[in-house]
């Protein structure tokens, strides 16, 4: 009788469990990372906006490409592309159990973002040692500075997450049955990617 | 907690990652090549979006989440497109300004050189 009605109290319990939102099929750290993109995704919007606003109402904006170096930042833009890949072929392998494959492709991940920073911190230390360029040099120095500045705080924070993530792996902590820890990661991730996909377009193409 | 993902079909990533890849490779000949402005702003725009789409929709699989998921998702975009239309009305203005003081500034720069030339 106390069996029954354990698992009924059990049953009870599994229907209370707030894990399965009507906006996400799986989990609330989706749909609270997708909430937290889109804020942040408004920021970075409102700051590219104001870019373009203050770019197109100076006739004498410089031609980016004549201050800033397109092929290396062409290799940074690839570079991110690829560990989303590995981002994805890692979230793959924990979620049919592969932990292997998990941990080589989330090392991947996080070496493709460190990539990405040092290539930025050389170009950072070209723009303001040899160019003589600072954030108080004029407005295109200071929107450049802001927005890749920002940006790179977030790939930090990215390798930083991610670097948690693998860490966790290694302890036999994630596995397939949280395998939703890694896509969430993920989103973060490849948000970043998205973004400087933009920076990329607004800031050193156009 | 329950945290396991439910399976939906897998998107071919590497596929993706060409398509990517293939987009930034024509954003460097358009820049490369210098077309006109008009032209290289909307060209490459487009291009950028499309290549955010591609991230959104199968890295991030908004592709295979639900409907609801994707309109959050999607309202930065509507409310960072009203903010660049909010600023339109000023934006004009400040263009005409920043032309008329451009004008001016060309003009007494070539004030004094044209200065010795008259009687």
């Amino acid at each position: 009788m106390s069996q029954a009605v354990a698992d009924v109290h059990a049953e009870h319990l599994h229907t209370l469990e707030p894990a399965e939102s009507p906006l996400t099929p799986e989990s609330w750290g989706k749909l609270g990372m997708w909430v937290f993109l889109c804020a942040d995704a408004m920021t970075f919007g409102a700051a590219i906006a104001a870019y373009a606003a203050l770019r197109i109402t100076n006739v004498n904006w410089p031609e980016p490409r004549d201050i800033l170096g397109i092929q290396t930042t062409a290799v940074m833009t690839f570079i991110l592309i690829v560990s989303s890949v590995t981002m994805v072929q890692a979230l793959s392998g924990v979620k049919h159990g592969n932990q292997r494959k998990f941990t080589m492709f989330m090392a991947f991940t996080i070496l493709g973002g460190l990539t990405f920073l040092v290539m930025q911190a050389f170009e950072w230390h070209h723009l303001i040692w040899i160019e003589g360029l600072s954030i108080r040099t004029s407005l295109f120095s200071a929107t450049f500075f802001i927005l890749t500045g920002f940006h790179g705080c977030h790939v930090l924070g990215g390798i930083i997450y991610n670097s948690v993530i693998l860490l966790r792996g290694l302890a036999g902590k994630i596995t397939q049955a949280n395998s939703s820890l890694v896509e969430i990661a993920g989103l973060y991730w490849h948000f970043v990617d998205l973004v400087w996909i933009l920076i990329f377009t607004f800031v050193y193409l156009i | 907690m329950a945290t396991q993902t439910p399976e939906h079909a897998e998107p071919n990533y590497i596929a993706v990652f060409i398509y990517l890849s293939i987009l930034t490779a024509i954003e460097l000949v358009i820049a490369y090549a210098r077309p006109p402005k008009l032209f290289l702003v909307s060209s490459l725009v487009s291009l950028a979006f499309a290549k955010a789409v591609l991230v959104a929709m199968y890295f991030m699989h908004l592709r295979f989440e639900r409907r609801t998921l994707a309109m959050i998702a999607f309202i930065p975009a509507i409310l960072v497109t009203f903010l660049t239309f909010m600023l339109l009305p000023d934006l004009t203005t400040r263009i005409w300004a920043s032309i008329d003081a451009h004008e001016q500034v060309r003009a007494s720069e070539a004030a004094p050189a044209a200065a010795p030339a008259s009687p």
